[in-house]
């Protein structure tokens, strides 16, 4: 099955500044409580919002924004895939960070939503620039590997697998794993476990 | 040519490289739960899919339900729905669930190794991310999303990249009141929470060679906390001697012909690692995180952090971690009053974690102000202890005895924190509002320091408790 190219990302920043940031904040345990993803967008980041009247998921000025910008190690804990599609089903269609947890990463590029990281001083560029003029387009480019915004470019990087999948529309991964299920057949007999 | 069981098994069970460049992986147990399970079920529904390995996949419930009044249809409606869903998904696709009072359900990384599901040399999914704890048996545990969940069910496989792997070495011998909680903490702490990011967690050294599966198992769990998303042991006698005779462990004359193969899986003595670290676990002391992220933690004897005393680069970590807490820069971190002592979890819910904190209930009182709450990890766990007297300990001194399930190390179910109670966990995770109350507080630490916790009415040191 193939799915959405998907080469370029352009459109608003939304900073979100801090380190470590977990999938617990992102969307908190009791929002799992269902059997669909329909309506996580409304409590993206919901305690920390309550929390913090200024955080920036609740903000007019971002409320357009398409391009996440954030620190580093964003999206660890949890293995729920409930927080990329919470920040995906906001309006978000790209991520840009200085690290991105590895599950969290996986998980988004199996929803079609790129992450892609930047050095330090990008990010805080990319930060500082969008919080002083939050309508700045942002253009992320997985072809060209970098970042643009009010006339300058950053490099960015992105795992070669995760780039080609995202480049080719193969990042629904489940029908390239269904394809050739005669080689699975292969492993399935070479591995003793199976039928000691 | 020298390998690390991580490179082995990944040989194993390599199937392909795929156009993306992505191996496809073949994932040998498929371990899954209610939560993040219905989105994928509807996911293969709708394509036309089924389950490609039935007999590869295993269920069970353990997220949401509730601890106290397990009769059904549960009091929350959403808790009801969502395990009535997975009864239904069973049930269309012939996949075997270990559901509530069968006398086998439990938290998916507490039953898959009692039930000799998890063996060396496997490859394990779980769509929650601390599936590493299946790598205290040798196994190549990853934890996965909704969207990998309906991968393997569909296709019994994965498209992953491959981890470098560091080998952490524990060696010499833990002081008494020193648990392998505390270990996990203190490597976590050393290495931070983000230096496992593509990396496979390889735990060796005389510490850890000398620990029971349950002490393994604790180890693996938290590779994730430390940012690897997988974490394993070699497997040796003591694996082998947990596995023999459990249900779904090979039998008989099977039993040899699996241990030499199982053997064969262990990391080759002169593997090269893409790193190593070293621990001495005689200077590993009781520890307990002050924190917002597990690797925030101290020693028992030693005082949280201070601010201005930090590198630049990480001291606004600290000011909002303290802030949070509302602790003091400075602050010693025993004798903090804790409101809540949680026992249980996927980390420390199993019989060992329960006779620890046991030996230190025994013949005390939970301090008046304390709710204090054990959580067996399975059903099987809980009957066991129940064998022992655990429960009447516990019960005897004050403590809650529940059923089994994940509780408060989330709160996905009715147990958790209210308002800014601060709670004295054996669970993985102290972010903030983990436990339930968005403004609740989280001090991880072994098992029998969470009864000591509860006990004093405040976090106190075990080593001056232990009879």
């Amino acid at each position: 099955m193939s799915a959405e190219r998907i080469v370029r990302v352009a459109g608003r920043g939304l900073p979100l500044r801090g380190d470590n940031i977990d999938t617990d904040r992102i969307i908190p345990a009791r929002f799992l409580r269902a059997v669909t993803f329909e309506g996580l967008e409304t409590h993206v980041f919901e305690d920390d919002r309550v929390q913090r009247p200024d955080h920036p998921f609740s903000s007019p000025a971002y409320r357009d924004a398409a391009i996440l910008i954030v620190n580093a190690n964003f999206g660890c804990g949890s293995s729920r895939e409930h927080a990329p599609q919470a920040i995906q089903r906001w309006g978000i269609r790209a991520v840009v960070g200085q690290s991105l947890s590895e599950i969290f990463f996986g998980n988004a590029v199996t929803i079609g939503l790129p992450c892609v990281t930047a050095a330090p001083d990008a990010i805080d560029a990319l930060m500082g620039l969008v919080e002083s003029d939050p309508p700045a387009g942002l253009v992320v480019s997985l072809d060209e590997l970098q970042i643009e915004a009010a006339g300058r470019r950053w490099p960015i990087a992105l795992p070669a697998a995760a780039r080609e999948a995202f480049v080719s529309g193969s990042w629904d991964a489940t029908g390239l794993l269904l394809d050739r299920h005669e080689e699975v057949e292969k492993v399935r007999a070479r591995l003793p476990y199976l039928r000691w | 040519m020298s390998a690390t069981l991580f490179h082995k098994v990944w040989t194993a069970h390599a199937v392909r490289r795929l156009p993306t460049g992505q191996t496809q992986i073949y994932i040998g147990l498929h371990l899954v739960h209610e939560v993040t399970s219905p989105q994928a079920f509807d996911m293969i529904r709708a394509r036309g899919w089924t389950v490609r390995d039935v007999a590869r996949t295993f269920a069970t419930v353990d997220h949401i339900v509730p601890t106290a009044a397990q009769r059904r249809p549960f009091a929350d409606v959403m808790a009801e729905a969502m395990i009535e869903a997975l009864e239904r998904n069973c049930r269309a696709f012939g996949i075997p669930l270990f559901d509530l009072g069968s006398g086998d359900q439990g938290i998916v990384h507490v039953i898959g190794p009692e039930l000799g599901l998890t063996q060396p040399g496997m490859t394990i999914a779980c769509g929650d991310s601390h599936t590493s704890t299946h790598g205290a048996f040798g196994a190549v545990g990853f934890g996965i999303g909704t969207s990998q969940v309906r991968d393997v069910l569909a296709s019994q496989c994965l498209a992953l990249d491959p981890l470098k792997v560091r080998r952490i070495r524990v060696e010499g011998a833990l002081g008494r009141g020193v648990y392998a909680k505390d270990a996990i903490l203190e490597i976590i702490r050393r290495l931070g929470v983000k230096a496992g990011a593509g990396y496979a967690y390889e735990y060796a050294g005389s510490a850890i060679a000398g620990m029971s599966m349950d002490e393994r198992m604790t180890i693996c769990n938290m590779s994730i906390e430390g940012g690897a998303r997988v974490g394993y042991v070699n497997p040796d006698e003591t694996t082998f001697a947990y596995l023999q005779g459990r249900r779904h462990a090979p039998q008989g004359e099977a039993f040899a012909r699996a241990c030499a193969w199982w053997r064969s899986m262990a990391s080759d003595p002169d593997a090269t690692y893409d790193d190593e670290v070293v621990l001495d676990a005689a200077r590993i002391k009781p520890t307990v995180t002050w924190g917002i992220n597990p690797g925030q933690a101290v020693a028992i004897d030693e005082r949280v952090p201070v601010p201005a005393d930090e590198p630049e680069a990480g001291r606004a970590a600290v000011e909002e971690a303290l802030d949070y807490m509302a602790f003091r820069g400075g602050e010693p971190i025993k004798g903090t009053r804790v409101d809540v002592a949680f026992v249980g979890s996927c980390t420390n819910g199993r019989l060992s974690d329960l006779r620890e904190a046991a030996r230190v209930a025994r013949g005390r009182r939970v301090a008046p102000h304390v709710k204090a709450l054990v959580v067996p990890g399975s059903e099987r766990v809980r009957r066991a202890a129940e064998q022992e007297g655990l429960d009447a300990i516990f019960r005897d001194a004050g403590f809650e005895w529940r059923g089994a399930g994940c509780s408060m190390c989330l709160a996905m179910n009715p147990d958790r924190l209210a308002g800014r109670e601060i709670c004295a966990s054996s669970s993985n995770r102290n972010f903030k509002g983990r436990q339930g109350s968005p403004t609740g507080r989280t001090l991880l630490m072994s098992p029998a320091m969470v009864a000591a916790a509860a006990i004093a009415g405040e976090v106190a040191d075990v080593r001056e408790m232990l009879p």
